[in-house]
């Protein structure tokens, strides 16, 4: 018995691992989304700070804390104060009941890759997230500004307006696996049918999947559902007259928030971190991606007409290959089997997962135009609520007839 | 360990009790009515009821409470006006008279408990199934009772609101 296998010694490890990894995707998940929306737009993006703008997201940083923070006049400062640290602490605290990949064993400890277990899992999220509304409507209502109020206002009708639709849809797959724990969830759609097709949520449950991503869009204030902060119309919304570390707080629960719905729809519909192929395909599958990843990288820094990229992108490729070798090694060699290849494969297909879907946030954000007012309120309750409805009446039918 | 956290949540609960009674700003006296249904919630999922806990936070702190701070915010309340004044008198025995007050109803309560053994953390089991199957089985009728009562509000509220044709 080694001081490791103390319970609050692995929980204080854990945390403190899970914790420095989601605030650096935080600040690294604005940079991708700066890069691929000046993509899409063919522009170039952050490019100044650092090799290929790496470093931008820490000059924000620093940018953000030297600015002064500006209390408006006439505001209560207690719940002026208050909302940004509702608004951030609600966004992050989602993140413990997020399971990553499955029991492990690092040398006599065992663990799960998970902060903790809750056998209320998905309600807790849901309860986090429901009250996360508070942040955005108090900072709108504690600013004194008439566009911050009205963003405030807007902001809790219409996360009230789509917590239906999103709460219908999280209870289709639930009734599906019959259990309220992540982790019973992403056990359900373990295996293949026919050998090859994945036993995932969304295949049965595609209209749920659609409704929940919709009702995720409007729940993280994102475009085409951003009303709370529309700019043309209410300047910046509920965060106008927050400056400083308060605007950061703000900036920081929302992308929070996106990851939090991000791994939700993961585990409930997509199958947390079971690979997308059967066994033998989905060692390989993440050696090649990498691989091609690097090789891809090298012959674009090799290219002499890329100057500005000559260092970054052989570096990037280099590596890549050397995440792909550490992929080769975990599945080849006999030690690293049991240890490291469970660890590396379900974090390759969680945040694999993951990415790809706020890479279609990004995506959406780059694309769409953003909806008028009442427009969202209809969607939401003529569209979206009576699918959501049809597609749990329909999976509740299916259940009750299916199982024995 | 389950006892301080006991301690400390129902420190809390009581503490926003009173400050909602106390604030004289509407907002102030709804933030303070999420603390006490927050600290209760924390109070449920101690003695087992995890499903109680997630359910009051969703229902009371999540939806309802949001839709009296939107309410709120919305006709712009501001403090409440005091028109009466408090005299001297009333001031300082006032607090005696509450002070006795408190002793009274606390003595009635320790005496009108039953001696049983007190209440276990953790001893209740309050799943989602367990509720459910309660919810279907023994408490079918007042289930479909209370969801005739709600559709009828439901109904009631859009007749309301419903703009003349």
């Amino acid at each position: 018995m080694s001081i490791l296998e103390n319970f609050y010694i692995i929980s204080l490890i854990k945390v403190a691992i899970v914790a420095f990894i989601l605030l650096t995707t935080l600040a690294y998940l604005q940079w991708i989304e700066r890069k691929v929306i000046a993509h899409v737009q063919l522009r170039v993006g952050p490019y100044r700070v650092g090799p290929h703008g790496l470093l931008q997201p820490l000059a924000d940083v620093v940018k953000l804390i030297t600015k002064e923070g500006l209390m408006p006049s006439h505001v209560n400062k207690l719940f002026y104060l208050l909302a940004p640290f509702v608004a951030v602490t609600l966004a992050l605290i989602s993140i413990a009941v997020i399971p990553f990949g499955p029991e492990i064993s690092i040398g006599p400890v065992r663990t799960w890759m998970q902060l903790t277990d809750l056998r209320i899992g998905v309600l807790f999220v849901l309860a986090v997230s429901s009250i996360g509304v508070y942040g955005v409507a108090l900072g709108g209502w504690a600013s004194n500004n008439k566009y911050s109020l009205l963003g405030g206002l807007r902001s809790s009708a219409q996360m009230i307006s789509y917590e239906l639709p999103l709460g219908l849809a999280v209870a289709a797959p639930l009734l599906l696996a019959n259990t309220l724990s992540f982790r019973e969830m992403v056990n359900y759609q373990s295996g293949y049918w026919l050998g090859f097709i994945p036993r995932w949520n969304v295949i049965p449950e595609i209209l749920g999947f659609i409704v929940f991503m919709i009702a995720g869009f409007a729940e993280t204030n994102r475009v085409p559902f951003d009303l709370p902060e529309a700019e043309n119309e209410l300047v910046a919304g509920f965060h106008t007259e927050y400056s400083s570390m308060t605007f950061a707080a703000f900036f920081m629960a929302e992308y929070a928030n996106m990851v939090t719905v991000t791994a939700v729809a993961t585990l409930l519909f997509l199958g947390g971190w079971q690979p997308l192929f059967p066994e033998p395909y989905s060692d390989v599958i993440p050696i090649l991606v990498f691989l091609l990843g690097g090789l891809v990288s090298l012959y674009h820094g090799m290219n002499p007409a890329r100057r500005k990229d000559k260092f970054t992108l052989p570096a990037a490729g280099l590596v890549f290959l050397g995440i792909a070798a550490i992929f080769a090694l975990s599945v080849v060699a006999p030690p690293l089997q049991d240890t490291l290849k469970p660890i590396l494969l379900a974090l390759f297909w969680f945040c694999g997962k993951i990415l790809v879907l706020l890479f279609i946030f990004i995506w959406v954000r780059a694309t769409l135009p953003r909806f008028r007012y009442d427009q969202l309120m209809r969607f939401a309750w003529t569209g979206l609520f009576p699918l959501s409805m049809v597609n749990l009446l329909v999976t509740s039918l299916v259940v009750a007839l299916t199982s024995k | 360990m389950t006892a301080l956290i006991f301690i400390i949540f129902a420190g809390i609960a009581v503490f926003c009790g009173i400050n909602l009674v106390v604030q004289t700003h509407p907002i102030a006296s709804a933030l303070s009515l999420i603390g006490v249904m927050g600290s209760l919630a924390v109070l449920y999922l101690q003695l087992g009821g995890e499903f109680i806990a997630a359910a009051q936070v969703i229902v009371y702190a999540g939806a309802i409470m949001v839709l009296f701070v939107f309410v709120i915010m919305l006709l712009n309340a501001g403090a409440e006006a005091t028109t009466f004044q408090v005299s001297r008198f009333v001031k300082y025995f006032g607090v005696l008279l509450l002070a006795a007050f408190l002793g009274l109803i606390s003595f009635i309560i320790q005496g009108a408990l039953p001696k049983t053994e007190g209440v276990v953390f953790g001893a209740y089991t309050g799943t989602a199934l367990d509720v459910g199957r309660k919810l279907f089985t023994s408490y079918l009728l007042p289930f479909e009772v209370t969801s005739i009562l709600i559709l009828i509000a439901i109904v009631g509220a859009i007749v309301l609101a419903r703009k003349e044709i």
